[in-house]
C-alpha cells in the first residue's frame, strides 16, 4: 500500500428529491485500492456517487463518510473536493464560455492552508494538461474548449479523467467512466487510473455495469448494489460472473 | 407629437410612461475648432487601444461629426458626414417609426456615412464613437438630449464591418436616442457591433433598421451596459432571397437598471434564414425585458428562424421578462423559439465545486462564461477586447468580485 489515505463509509443513507434511495453502504477504501460497484439501473449507484461527493438535493439521512478522519457529511462539495475527493459524473456538465484550464486553475489555487507549487502556476497546469491528454489520447485541441460543450459523451468522460490526472487528488469516484467508450478509449482510460493507483496512491470508487473495464485495471474488490445495499461483495471474479448470470439472484 | 405608451405591444413593460421630454435640450453642436473635451478624448484613445487594427475612426458629439480618420482604407470607400452623401441616404432601409424615430429625423444635427462600395472588401472594422455629454446642452437647467445617425450600406459582394459605440460622461442625466441603418445589399457581408456605455442616469432609446438583399449576409451584436434605461430595437428584414440574418444581443443590468431589447425577424423573401441569440444578466434590483417577433410573410416559402433568449437572475431583487412571438403567413417553413429565466443553473455549480472550485468563484466563472459564449462569437472579431473589458467592469460590480461587501 503507498500512501496511508484511507475513505471509510459507515452505514450510508441517502435521499433524492426525497426518495430514500441509499440504504445503508458500507464501504472501506485505502489508498492504490480500486473498489468496484456494480448493480442494476435504478439501484442507486449515482445517488451514492452524489451522497459522497455532496451534491445539493441528494441529502445524508444516515452514516457516515470520513477521509483520513475527517468526516465529510455536512460540508460542501468544494470542500469535499479540497479534503480529496474527486467525482467524475455519469453525464459530465456543460458549462458555456468556461475554459478548462481557467477551473483547473482555480480548482488548485490555494485556499490558504495549502502552499503555492510550481505545479499550480499556469504554466505548471499547462503542462499537466497536456501530458494527462497525450496519456489518454485526448486530442489538444479540445483543451481549448469551454467545458464539455460541444464534445461527444465519450470526449466528455476522456475530460473527466483528464481533470482527475491533473488534480490527483487521493481519491476518486468514478460514476460509469467507461459508457460511452470505444474500446481503445476504455484500455486508455483504465491503463490511466491504474497508473494513478500507483504514481500517488489513487484510491478508486469505480462504478461500472462492465467487466471489460476490469481487463486493465485491477479491482480490490467488487461490490454489487441492489435497491440503495450492497448485497454481495467479493474478488474481480465476481464482476466476471455478473456478467455471465446478470443481477436474478440478488 | 404623442410620445408611445406601455399600452403599445411594443413598448409593454417599459418605463416609457415616465418619460418628460420637456425636461431634455437638443445638445448645440461644438463650434468647428473647439478643443475636444478630455473625456471623450481619453475614452476615444481607450477604445483605439482595445481595436488597434482599424480601418477608420469616426467621433461624433452628441451626433455631430467631429472627426474622421482613415488608416489605409481604401479611397472608394465612404466614411463621413451627410454633407459627403448624395440626396437620399437616410431613410433608405427605415421610412417612418414611431415618435422617437421622428425626434431623432428632426434633432440629428449631421449622420455618420459609410458607403462601401461594391466588391469592395474592408479587411479591419471602421469605428464610430458618439460622445453625448451635457457640455453642450442648451436650455436652462434642462438635461441634454442626443440624436445620433449612422448609415451603413456595404454594396453588392462588398463586405466590411462596423463598431458603433454610444458612450459618455458617468455623470448627469442626458436623453440619447440613436437611429442606426444597415442595410447589406445583394452578397454583401455586413457586420455590425453596437456598444452602449452610458452613465447611469442617461434614458437610452435606439432603434437599428437592417436590411439583407439577395444573398446578402447580415450579422449584428448589439450589447447594452450603460444607462437608467436602456432600450435597443432591431428590425431586420430578409428582404432579398437567400438571405440570411443573424442576431445576438447581451444585457447586464446592475442597480436599478432596465434593459429593454425589442427584436423583429422579418423574413419578406423566400429561403431566407435568421438566427437571434439574445443573453442577458440582472442583479441588485435591476430589470430587464426581452421580447422578440418573428414574422413570416406570405411568400417567404422555405424561411428558417430561431429565436432563444437565455436570462440569468443573480439576485433576489432582480427580475426578468421574456416574450417570444411567431406570426407566420406561411407553411412551409422551420421556426422555432425558446427562453430560459433562471438563477445560475445548479448542476454547472456542482460540477465546479467538485473539482474544489469555492461556490462564489464558481458563481463568477459561471456568468463570466455566460458572456464570454457570446462575445467570443461576435460578428466583428477585433471587437472582442473592448467588449470583454466592458462587461468585465460591470460583472465585477454585480458579482461583487474583489471587493470588501462580499454579502449582497
Ligand atoms: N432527484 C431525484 N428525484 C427522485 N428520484 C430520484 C432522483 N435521483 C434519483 N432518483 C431515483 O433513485 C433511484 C436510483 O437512481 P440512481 O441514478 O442512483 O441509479 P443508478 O444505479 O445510478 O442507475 P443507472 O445504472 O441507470 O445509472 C432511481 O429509481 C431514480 O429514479
Ligand atoms: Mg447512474
Amino acid at each position: 500500500m503507498t500512501a496511508g489515505h484511507h475513505l471509510v463509509v459507515e452505514g450510508l443513507h441517502a435521499s433524492a428529491g426525497g426518495k430514500a434511495v441509499v440504504k445503508g453502504v458500507d464501504l472501506s477504501v485505502s489508498g492504490g485500492e480500486v473498489h468496484v460497484v456494480m448493480g442494476p439501473n435504478g439501484s442507486g449507484k449515482s445517488t451514492l456517487a452524489h451522497a459522497l461527493m455532496g451534491r445539493p438535493g441528494t441529502t445524508v439521512t444516515g452514516g457516515s463518510i470520513r477521509l483520513d478522519g475527517l468526516e465529510l457529511v455536512g460540508i460542501p462539495a468544494w470542500r469535499r473536493a479540497r479534503a480529496g475527493l474527486f467525482l467524475a459524473l455519469q453525464q459530465p456538465i456543460e458549462v458555456p464560455g468556461v475554459l478548462l484550464d481557467a477551473v483547473m486553475a482555480e480548482a488548485l489555487a490555494p485556499d490558504g492552508s495549502e502552499e503555492p507549487t510550481a505545479e499550480r502556476t499556469p504554466a505548471g497546469i499547462e503542462d499537466r494538461l497536456r501530458r494527462e491528454a497525450a496519456a489518454i489520447g485526448f486530442d489538444e485541441r479540445f483543451l481549448r474548449r469551454a467545458l464539455n460543450v460541444d464534445l461527444s459523451g465519450g470526449e466528455r468522460k476522456r475530460n473527466e479523467v483528464l481533470q482527475l490526472g491533473v488534480l490527483r487528488p487521493p481519491f476518486c469516484v468514478l460514476d460509469e467512466i467507461d459508457s460511452g467508450l470505444d474500446v481503445d478509449a476504455v484500455r486508455a482510460v483504465a491503463r490511466r487510473i491504474e497508473s494513478a493507483t500507483e504514481e500517488w496512491g489513487l484510491g478508486v470508487v469505480a462504478v461500472t455495469h462492465f467487466h471489460r473495464l476490469l481487463r486493465v485495471l485491477r479491482a480490490d474488490r467488487v461490490h454489487v448494489l441492489v435497491e440503495g445495499r450492497i448485497v454481495a461483495s467479493g474478488g474481480p471474479e465476481l464482476a466476471e460472473e455478473l456478467e455471465h448470470t446478470g443481477y436474478a439472484a440478488y | 407629437m404623442a410620445l408611445p405608451s406601455d399600452k403599445e405591444e411594443v413598448w409593454r413593460y417599459s418605463p416609457i410612461d415616465a418619460l418628460d421630454l420637456d425636461g431634455y435640450a437638443p445638445v448645440r453642436p461644438v463650434p468647428p475648432g473647439t478643443s475636444p473635451d478630455p473625456l471623450a478624448a481619453a475614452f476615444v484613445a481607450g477604445v483605439a487601444r482595445d481595436l488597434p487594427e482599424r480601418a477608420a475612426t469616426v467621433t461624433t458629439s452628441g451626433g455631430a461629426v467631429t472627426s474622421v480618420a482613415r488608416h489605409g482604407l481604401d479611397e472608394g470607400v465612404l466614411v463621413g458626414s451627410l454633407a459627403d452623401a448624395g440626396e437620399g441616404t437616410l431613410g433608405r432601409v427605415l421610412a417612418g417609426g414611431d415618435a422617437l424615430v421622428r425626434l431623432n429625423d428632426g434633432f440629428h444635427p449631421d449622420a455618420v456615412v459609410i458607403d462601401v462600395p461594391d466588391g469592395a472588401v474592408v479587411a479591419d472594422p471602421i469605428v464610430v464613437v458618439h460622445w453625448c455629454d451635457a457640455a453642450t446642452a442648451g436650455g436652462s437647467g434642462a438635461a441634454p438630449a442626443s440624436f445620433p445617425r449612422t448609415v451603413v450600406r456595404i454594396g453588392r459582394g462588398a463586405s466590411a464591418g462596423v463598431v458603433e459605440v454610444v458612450a459618455g460622461p458617468p455623470q448627469g442625466r442626458a436623453l440619447v436616442v440613436p437611429v442606426t441603418e444597415l442595410h447589406a445589399e445583394d452578397g454583401a457581408v455586413l457586420s455590425y457591433v453596437g456598444l452602449q456605455v452610458l452613465g447611469p442616469n442617461v434614458w437610452h432609446i435606439a432603434r437599428i433598421a437592417a436590411a439583407s438583399e439577395r444573398d446578402a449576409s447580415l450579422r449584428t451584436f448589439t450589447v447594452g451596459l450603460g444607462g437608467a434605461y436602456d432600450r435597443s430595437r432591431t428590425d431586420a428584414v430578409a428582404a432579398g432571397a437567400g438571405s440570411t440574418t443573424q442576431l445576438r444581443s447581451a444585457y447586464l443590468g446592475t442597480g436599478e437598471q432596465v434593459h429593454d431589447v425589442r427584436t423583429l425577424q422579418d423574413h419578406a423573401a423566400p429561403h431566407t434564414t435568421s438566427d437571434l441569440l439574445c443573453k442577458g444578466a440582472v442583479a441588485g434590483s435591476s430589470r430587464s425585458i426581452y421580447s422578440g417577433l418573428i414574422r413570416v410573410r406570405r411568400g417567404a416559402l422555405r424561411t428558417e428562424a430561431f429565436q432563444t433568449n437565455n436570462n440569468l437572475v443573480l439576485d433576489a431583487g432582480a427580475h426578468a421578462d421574456s416574450v417570444p412571438n411567431l406570426d407566420i403567413e406561411e407553411n412551409d417553413v422551420r421556426c422555432s423559439h425558446a427562453s430560459t429565466v433562471g438563477p445560475v443553473d445548479e448542476d454547472q455549480r456542482y460540477y465546479l465545486e467538485s473539482r474544489g472550485v469555492p461556490p462564489e468563484r464558481a458563481e463568477q466563472l459561471i456568468v463570466l462564461g455566460f458572456f464570454e459564449d457570446i462575445i467570443q462569437r461576435s460578428p466583428v472579431p477585433g471587437s472582442v477586447e473592448r467588449l470583454r473589458r466592458e462587461v468585465g467592469i460591470r460583472l465585477t460590480e454585480a458579482l461583487h468580485i474583489g471587493g470588501g461587501d462580499g454579502d449582497g
